[in-house]
């Protein structure tokens, strides 16, 4: 117990490191997911090609590929990064992406046909369509499995760990080999640190989700 | 069949074929309807009548032949497809009210995002038109706590608010309870009257007498009768549509 105490810099360093990919990861796969989503049901052939695609590739494969890909192959082919955190944020920025665009579409399906129709017959274009009327009820018939997929993203975020990101389960390591006679508790402490951020998502999710209820 | 010179035909569909597979939904239709003009498409299940109201505002696709709003042919796809829809108003059976948006907030929509109406002008708009069809009190509530009279009538706004050419009515009153029909009734037949261009899909015969111009009977994809109301139901030329009126007259 004494070595959290003790440690507990470190491991707000490495909170405040999570929370931060995974805050900035997570605003970036909403927006690329819900894009994605949206190409998916677009009537270009060439955009809901590519969302599937995308989705399809990205979303069966491990995590660690992908990280593997941003830390190791993108510098290889001329993209570098300063920080190992920019090539993270690209990682779990893609991978979840992917996520999201699978529930925002089934979101998308769940939108009944009438309201697009009714849209399309005021004479809304299909962007207008999409963006004023399926997405904004299609988005909030999803936050459960929104939260859900942005729960994984946190707990995802460790991966970074072994990319030589000292978020929180990076600095959980160097502290569980500084600490040899301690490491349940070293893990313990990580287990905390996450669940403070974790936990509290999936009570936002509840408040959220009842907060912007459609009924119909 | 046609009463009327096509030239001065506000909607006009000329040799309009539709299938769903093997089904012919749609036979060969030829239609005009005037400006001002008030016609009511009656039929049986299944006769193609809401396929033909779907296809003028091309929310259903046909296969052959050519509809024409107001001269201009219906464009395919794009943005000349979605500047004809806002000349041609509609309203479905099931109201489809946005059910995220306020109930001023559907009517406002249109003119604000399609038209660049400012949004003190269409709130302005938005409430009369509201009050017009008696639910301005209703303005700030959302879809659902309306009944589906008052949404329907909403929904009558709305389309009206993109100030239309020509209105579509697809079994407007077919999901609402009856206490609740007439409320919609009596703003259709007051829409007619004041000239609006109108075309109804419905199965009530007493709006059809009140308030067409013209009765356009339909079975099997086919229009089998194009007559004023009081030559459709007292003398009926057809076999097919005197079976269809002896089957509403015996209850």
């Amino acid at each position: 117990m004494d070595v959290i105490i003790e440690n507990l810099p470190q491991y707000w360093d490495g909170f405040l490191r999570t929370l931060f990919l995974s805050g900035v990861s997570g605003i970036i796969a909403l927006v690329v997911g819900t894009v994605l989503a949206a190409a998916r049901v677009s009537p270009v052939a060439a955009l809901r090609g590519f969302s599937m695609v995308y989705v399809e590739i990205v979303r069966n494969t491990p995590l660690t590929i992908a990280f593997f890909f941003a830390a190791v192959v993108l510098p290889r082919v001329g993209i570098t990064f300063q920080q190992f955190e920019v090539a993270a944020i690209i990682a779990l920025s893609v991978y979840t992406s992917a996520f999201i665009a699978e529930a925002v579409r089934s979101g998308v399906n769940s939108v009944p046909v009438g309201q697009a129709e009714a849209a399309r017959s005021i004479g809304m274009k299909f962007s207008q369509v999409l963006s004023l009327i399926i997405l904004p009820q299609a988005l909030r018939t999803v936050i459960p499995p929104l939260i859900n997929i942005l729960i994984a993203l946190v707990k995802n975020s460790s991966v970074a760990g072994a990319f030589y990101v000292l978020e929180l389960f990076g600095n959980g390591k160097q502290l569980a080999n500084a600490n040899g006679d301690a490491v349940v508790w070293v893990l313990v402490g990580v287990a905390f640190f996450y669940l403070l951020i974790t936990i509290p998502l999936g009570y936002l999710a509840n408040v959220v989700e009842r907060k912007v209820a459609i009924a119909r | 069949m046609t009463t009327q010179v096509p030239g001065d035909a506000l909607v006009s569909l000329k040799a309009v074929n539709k299938h769903y597979g093997q089904l012919h939904v749609l036979k060969d239709i030829n239609l005009n309807v005037r400006k001002g003009e008030v016609v009511v498409v009656i039929g049986p299940s299944g006769s193609g009548k809401s396929t033909l109201c779907r296809a003028i505002n091309r929310l259903e696709t046909i296969d052959d032949g050519d509809i024409k709003i107001d001269g201009k042919e219906l464009p395919a796809e794009g943005k000349e497809l979605a500047k004809l829809r806002a000349d041609v108003g509609m309203v479905f059976q099931s109201f489809n009210l946005f059910a995220h948006k306020t109930i001023l907030e559907n009517v406002t929509l249109g003119p604000i995002k399609v038209k660049g109406v400012s949004k003190g002008e269409a709130d302005k708009d938005a409430m009369a038109l509201l009050e017009r069809v008696g639910v301005g009190h209703q303005a700030p509530k959302l879809p659902a706590q309306l009944s589906g009279g008052q949404q329907q009538r909403v929904a009558i706004a709305r389309a009206l608010a993109m100030k239309p050419k020509v209105m579509l009515f697809d079994e407007p009153t077919s999901a609402l309870d009856p206490e609740m029909i007439n409320e919609v009734l009596d703003v259709m037949v007051q829409l007619a009257k004041e000239g609006m261009t109108m075309i109804v899909v419905t199965h009530e015969m007493g709006f059809a007498r009140k308030a067409a111009d013209r009765v356009v009977f339909m079975a099997d994809g086919q229009i089998v009768e194009d007559a004023t109301p009081e030559e459709f139901f007292t003398n009926p030329k057809s076999s097919r549509a005197k079976d269809f009126l002896s089957k509403l007259l015996t209850h």
